[in-house]
């Protein structure tokens, strides 16, 4: 007998057993495992996805920003250059007008400086013209320096052309004062007579003199009346001198070599100028 | 020789015994559940894993897998039953190559029992899912007149699941060992290959088999014979 009934049913208990074994130790536990590792699997990727889209808004906001932070730096490089612009025009515009006024003060004290100089060079000239010319006057033709002046005063009030004597003689026709007689030097009475007598026949005036001693007038003598002055001095001849140490200092030469830009007219001025001078103006 | 293991008893009382067909089921049945409980005793539920782990749960996910695709609807209620059948049987085959091993299945009480079961579980899976009368109600299907001739056909395909499985396995074993008296050793090695094979697929046979019927009987009343594949 090849079935035997005992073996069958320990057989189906054993085989049931085995199923209870297996499903207990194999199948449970390995398809809990696997839904669980599916389980974790689906959270990752859930996860991933959450975190990829949170990555995706992320990159978002930050191309955003990086896209405004571009723009803000264009708006600020561009809003720099125009301040620095603007920043260097003033620098610049200061610096020039700096430039400017230490130039113009450069040349300011320059200009004093000549003048200083050119005064100087005038107040000794002056000085040393008069020591030579009366050392000269004296040693040579014995004949004093203030009286030479007192004539040569006289002697051109004696020379005025017809037009100049009638406008002086015009305007001492009705004085407002006594005529003023000033002179570098104290006039002697015989100079002061002679000078009276003078322009009481030139000019026919017949009011009251008043002399005066002026160190400006610069050796020689004015007479002076209601505005109007006739002078004989050797200031035409300093002013002639100045004006040529005037044009070597600032490096300009005269237009026409050492001769000064002195007015040729006037009715007053009377001189007759060196050869290398020639000077002629208007006082007052 | 002996044609069946029943034969070979070790112990005997009355009608109680303990024979080889027993000995080498309680045997396989320690090597299947110590191995199981060794191998899922630290399971890891992460990517990482061990190279056993990763065998069973490919032999669990494949049984799983064939249920499904032979129809069962909710094929993890019946890894448990279907899944031991085809290990069972699979390592009943395997372990001929052990000299001095004799496979359970190669006892016509074995394949009866297996069979046996199958052929309670398919109605009991059957009534569960359709209640009692309408399984029972599957018998006179297409027509009242079927009613006999299907009960035959439940009863005759449990007998050819038992017979099958016992024929391929004790012919297997007769001709190893008349191949042993009468050949060089090489012929029986052979042979003991091509028995592995022979095993593996009456183990997928047996277990495919018992998959159709268990799911014509969970299946809808009127699609019961429609997944009835013969071998």
């Amino acid at each position: 007998m090849l079935i035997d009934w005992f073996t069958v049913t320990a057989q189906i208990v054993n085989f049931l057993v085995l199923v209870w074994l297996l499903r207990r130790f194999l199948y449970r536990p390995i398809l809990d495992a696997i839904d669980a590792r599916e389980q974790r699997v689906a959270a990752a990727m859930t996860e991933a996805e959450a975190n990829k889209k949170e990555a995706q808004r992320e990159r978002d906001v930050f191309h955003q920003r990086n896209e405004e932070f571009i723009r803000q730096r264009a708006a600020l490089l561009r809003e720099a250059i125009q301040e620095v612009k603007i920043e260097r025009e003033n620098l610049y515009t200061a610096a020039r007008k700096e430039a400017e006024d230490f130039r113009t003060r450069q040349q300011e004290a320059m200009i004093d400086d000549c003048n200083t100089l050119k005064d100087e060079i005038l107040r000794r000239t002056r000085e040393e013209v008069f020591a030579i010319a009366r050392k000269a006057l004296a040693d040579l033709a014995g004949v004093n320096l203030e009286q030479s002046m007192v004539d040569t005063f006289l002697g051109r009030c004696r020379s005025l052309d017809a037009e100049e004597r009638s406008e002086l003689q015009a305007v001492l026709q009705s004085p407002v004062g006594p005529v003023c007689i000033r002179s570098t030097f104290p006039l002697a009475d015989s100079q002061r007579q002679a000078i009276e007598r003078e322009v009481a026949e030139n000019f026919n005036y017949a009011g009251q003199f008043c002399y005066e001693c002026a160190p400006d007038l610069i050796s020689g003598i004015a007479v002076s009346m209601d505005g109007h002055q006739v002078a004989w001095n050797i200031t035409e001849y300093l002013l002639a001198l100045e004006q040529g140490i005037t044009d070597l200092l600032l490096g300009q030469p005269s237009a026409d070599g050492r001769e000064a830009a002195i007015p040729a007219t006037g009715y007053g001025t009377v001189m007759t100028a060196p050869p290398s001078f020639r000077g002629a103006g208007r006082d007052g | 020789m002996q044609l069946t293991p029943d034969n070979q008893i070790f112990w005997q009382y009355g009608f109680v015994k303990i024979n080889a067909t027993m000995i080498f089921t309680w045997l396989l049945m320690a090597i299947l559940a110590i191995g199981a409980r060794l191998i899922t005793f630290r399971l890891s539920t992460g990517l990482r894993r061990s190279r056993w782990q990763n065998v069973l749960e490919i032999i669990v996910l494949t049984v799983e897998k064939q249920i499904a695709e032979i129809g069962v609807v909710e094929p993890r209620r019946f890894v448990g039953f279907l899944g031991t059948l085809f290990l069972f049987v699979a390592l009943a085959s395997l372990g001929t190559v052990v000299p001095g091993y004799r496979p359970p299945t190669g006892s016509l009480s074995t394949t009866a029992a297996l069979a046996l079961c199958v052929f309670v579980a398919a109605p009991a899976y059957g009534i569960r899912k359709n209640g009692l009368l309408g399984y029972l109600r599957t018998y006179m299907e297409p027509s009242v007149l079927m009613l006999p001739f299907n009960i035959i056909g439940e009863i005759s395909r449990t007998l050819a699941l038992a017979v099958r499985l016992f024929g391929n396995m004790m012919s297997g074993e007769m001709i190893i060992a008349i191949l042993l008296t009468i050949t060089p050793y090489i012929f029986p090695i052979v042979m003991t290959l091509f028995g592995l094979l022979t095993g593996m697929v009456q183990a997928y046979i047996f277990s495919v088999l018992a998959t159709v019927y268990i799911a014509a009987a969970t299946s809808n009343r009127n699609s019961r014979h429609q997944p009835a594949a013969q071998q």
